[in-house]
């Protein structure tokens, strides 16, 4: 009998398990969420306490896979920010400005040590609350959380050595510091924002975006877990009126800004007449410039992670594609192929690419934008093979092909994964093309031939160029741009001298 | 871009593209599918095909008629039947499949033959002076035909990678064609898998390169290594060659085959070889008529996990026999 069954499987030939499966469907791989608990209200972080908003107003926040609300988040009104301020300025004062930089650095590695501890605690909020894949948070944005504490733990007591001409006497901090910070990488950013400025001797107030506070909540508990002396950081969540009491407040010295080019606008005037610094990392429109002679599949691999890594919500995102006109339709052949393979879905499903959109209002203004990009011409593309849940702010990694440099995905930037595509055909051309926008924050460029890339990147007006990959980053690495991508540095060196005194 | 021109037998000549290769770019991408965690249905799907797609080997000096035919006992049923079927039946499972083929020497050929008669189980040979390929042609091209008029049903030959080092292309390009052509003798055909050696040839573009010269020449299959040297089969270097075959697939509509071999021991690292088929070239590649495994301790670790999805735990290593 058994002779028979087995004969069967040979005259089939294909050697299958029965059941659902048979063509080797990935099976749904869920990241659990029971290491997280999640208090029903969250409050404000200030003084080294959690305390009820002065206005007794909570707002929700909403799971975006699933439009269900996880958890309400207080709404710091001016009086808030005036406590955080004041419980800053005393821990300056008091405490933080008298330690040595030794000791600084001693809270600092602490803490990444924490976070490394609960990284997946820390993967599975940022996940729930933001909508990027488990895979994401779990294997970039919290190991880049630890080691952007780790790596400004050890500048804390070489600050001399960073500032040219100091001698051996430390450079000064600032005082306080406010810093506020987007939905994209809430987490991330808060660490490229309070790592360098506690390493540097300065306090803070940070307001996370309203639709992801979680994580930067969590965060709180583990500067509590690590011992940092009360107001030494503040958080006060809210929506842009809490941001505007912040950026007002008379009593900071610095702001830290990372977030829209209008916000920006509106922040870079209030500070007018004031004698409070600045830096602004705004938005990008970055060009992605692929030369004939690249490692093609490789390429393809740098705009999928260019334009649909966290779902294009990338400041530096590689949104316009620029390929030499001679493997133009090769390359978007392989794009399109690739693109078929892409997983959206469920974010907490470890085998999903891309997860949701971060809210409701953003899928909107994507899917606006895409209209009218489709209204001004170009060849629209979106996976066929691709389906999206029926819940949740899903959507399909697209492209426009053939776009002219008039058009608006050309210019503006759509923080989604769309991405523009159009030709060029001399180098010239290619650094013409890239630098057409009024952004400056990345680019890309792709060849096998060195003196290629390097002609290219000389003429490139972008503050971070990446030569064959694309979104790569790491602390050591300054990061930041030009014109309406804003200014100031963040990472590396480059990165302390926006908190000290130089 | 640099070109080869190579001559075909009947006068026309074909232009093979050196394709460049990104290293650091590949070795991320395959990186990638390490990540994928495939669990549950999708699991067993996954160890079942790969157990099918094995190709059971033993390339040793010391091989015997009697290993032979304790390596083909296994390759019919990897697992006796009855240590299984209880729970095969409770879930409704078809049985444990065999294995695509068995690889032997060509002296063993027709041991194997004789053991698998009935099973419709491959027999695959090494032949052209196989591991090192030194040897002259036309000892090469007896080599294949012994193995073929034998009744070996797949042979896997080495391509001459001394001449495709110092630059002779032309070289490698004919002996594959003349193997081709002694794969059909005695009224067999054979299906040819090129062997590259991956491990000796210094860098992926050349992997990259190999690839698209074999195909061009005829190969069934592209297989990375003998198993005789280190590195052999590795995830990047079988994307890069999973790659040449999606590309020449784009040009010619014509489905070539691959075969990693060497260093692949365990399921986990053969399901994350499934997975980048299936992500790269697609699940119509996910066959044992166009993906194979060149391995021989991965089966046992296959009918391990596969044990333990069937019975929620893990079986001591011994119930497995060792051939």
């Amino acid at each position: 009998m058994h002779t028979t069954q087995q004969n069967k499987i040979k005259a089939t030939e294909t050697n299958t398990a029965m059941g659902p499966n048979e063509t080797f469907e990935y099976a749904p791989s869920i990241e659990s969420t029971d290491i997280v608990k999640i208090a029903p209200k969250n409050k404000l972080f200030i003084n080294g306490k959690f305390i009820e908003p002065t206005s007794g107003k909570y707002f929700p926040t909403i799971n975006p896979a699933t439009e269900e609300k996880i958890s309400e988040i207080a709404d710091a009104n001016a009086a808030d920010v005036d406590k955080a301020v004041k419980a800053a300025r005393k821990a300056y004062t008091n405490v933080w400005s008298k330690l040595s930089g030794k000791e600084r650095g001693r809270y600092l590695f602490r803490i990444a040590r924490i976070i490394q501890e609960r990284a997946r605690e820390f993967a599975v909020l940022e996940t729930l609350d933001n909508g990027k894949p488990i895979r994401e948070s779990r294997d970039i944005d919290i190991p880049l959380v630890a080691a952007h504490f780790f790596y400004y733990a050890g500048w804390a007591d070489k600050l001399h050595y960073a500032v040219p001409g100091s001698g051996l006497k430390q450079p000064k901090p600032l005082g306080v510091v406010a810093q506020i910070i987007p939905w994209n990488f809430p987490l991330l950013m808060a660490a490229w924002k309070i790592a360098p400025a506690l390493a540097c001797g300065n306090t803070v107030v940070l307001k996370p975006a309203e639709s992801t506070s979680l994580s930067c909540l969590l965060l709180a508990e583990v500067l509590q877990e690590a011992g940092l002396p009360d107001g030494v950081v503040n958080i006060v969540t809210g929506a842009g009126e809490t941001g505007a009491a912040l950026v007002s407040h008379p009593d900071i010295n610095k702001i830290a800004f990372t977030g829209s080019t209008d916000v920006g606008r509106l922040i870079l005037k209030s500070v007018a007449n004031t004698d409070k610094k600045l830096t602004l990392e705004l938005g990008g429109k970055s060009a992605h410039i692929i030369y004939e002679d690249a490692a093609i599949d490789q390429a393809v691999e740098g705009v999928i992670n260019g334009i649909y890594f966290n779902q294009g919500h990338v400041c530096c995102a590689g949104s316009r594609l620029l390929l030499e006109e001679s493997i133009a339709d090769t390359f978007v052949d392989k794009l399109k192929l690739r693109m078929e393979k892409l997983r959206v879905g469920n974010p907490l499903d470890k085998n999903t690419d891309i997860g949701a959109i971060n809210s409701a209002e953003e899928h909107q203004k994507i899917k606006r934008l895409i209209d009218t990009g489709k209204t001004e011409g170009g060849e629209y593309y979106e996976p066929s093979s691709l389906t999206l849940p029926a819940k949740g702010y899903f959507h399909k990694p697209c492209f426009f092909n053939k776009v002219s440099s008039a058009f608006t995905l050309s210019r503006v930037e759509v923080f989604g994964p769309v991405l523009a595509i159009s030709t060029f055909r001399t180098t010239q051309e290619a650094i013409m093309k890239a630098n057409d926008t009024p952004y400056g924050l990345a680019a890309g460029v792709w060849s096998e031939k060195g003196s290629k890339i390097h002609k290219t990147a000389q003429g490139l007006k972008a503050g971070v160029i990446w030569a064959n990959t694309f979104n790569k980053f790491d602390p050591t690495s300054p990061f930041g741009g030009y014109f309406e991508s804003g200014f100031g540095r963040e990472g590396g060196r480059h990165g302390l001298l926006p908190y000290l005194e130089v | 871009m640099r070109t080869i021109s190579i001559q075909r037998e009947n006068g026309s000549s074909v232009a093979i593209l050196a394709v460049p290769v990104d290293e650091v770019g590949a070795h991320e991408r395959a990186d990638f599918f390490t990540k994928r965690s495939i669990k549950k249905d999708s699991k067993l799907t996954a160890l079942y095909m790969a157990l099918s797609m094995c190709d059971l080997t033993t390339l040793e000096g010391s091989d015997t008629p009697g290993r032979i035919q304790q390596m083909c006992a296994k390759a019919r049923y990897p697992v006796p039947p009855d240590l299984i079927a209880p729970y095969l039946l409770k879930k409704n499972l078809r049985p444990i499949p065999s294995v695509a083929a068995v690889c032997v020497y060509p002296s063993m050929v027709p041991v194997a033959v004789k053991a698998l008669a009935g099973s419709g189980i491959g027999i695959a040979s090494v032949a052209t002076a196989f591991p090192s390929g030194q040897a002259p042609l036309e000892v090469k091209i007896e080599d294949t035909r012994f193995a073929v008029e034998k009744g070996a049903t797949e042979i896997d030959m080495v391509i001459n990678r001394g001449a495709f080092l110092s630059g002779r292309y032309q070289e490698v390009f004919d002996e594959i064609v003349e193997i081709k052509r002694a794969c059909s003798s005695a009224g067999n055909e054979a299906h040819l898998k090129v062997i590259l050696e991956t491990g000796e040839l210094g860098s992926f573009d050349r992997v990259r390169l190999a690839s698209d010269i074999a195909i061009e020449a005829g190969a069934d299959f592209i297989k990375t290594s003998t198993g005789k040297i280190t590195p052999a089969a590795t995830l990047p270097v079988t994307l890069i060659m999973l790659q040449a075959i999606a590309d020449h697939y784009k040009r010619t509509g014509k489905k070539v085959g691959m075969k990693p071999a060497g260093g692949i021991r365990t399921s986990k690292q053969a399901i994350h070889y499934l997975c980048m088929v299936k992500e790269t070239l697609g699940a119509d590649w996910l066959t044992p008529g166009l993906f194979r495994f060149g391995a021989s301790a991965l089966v046992n670790d296959l009918l391990k996990q596969i044990y333990k999805e069937l019975t929620g735990q893990y079986y001591y290593d011994k119930v497995f026999s060792l051939d």
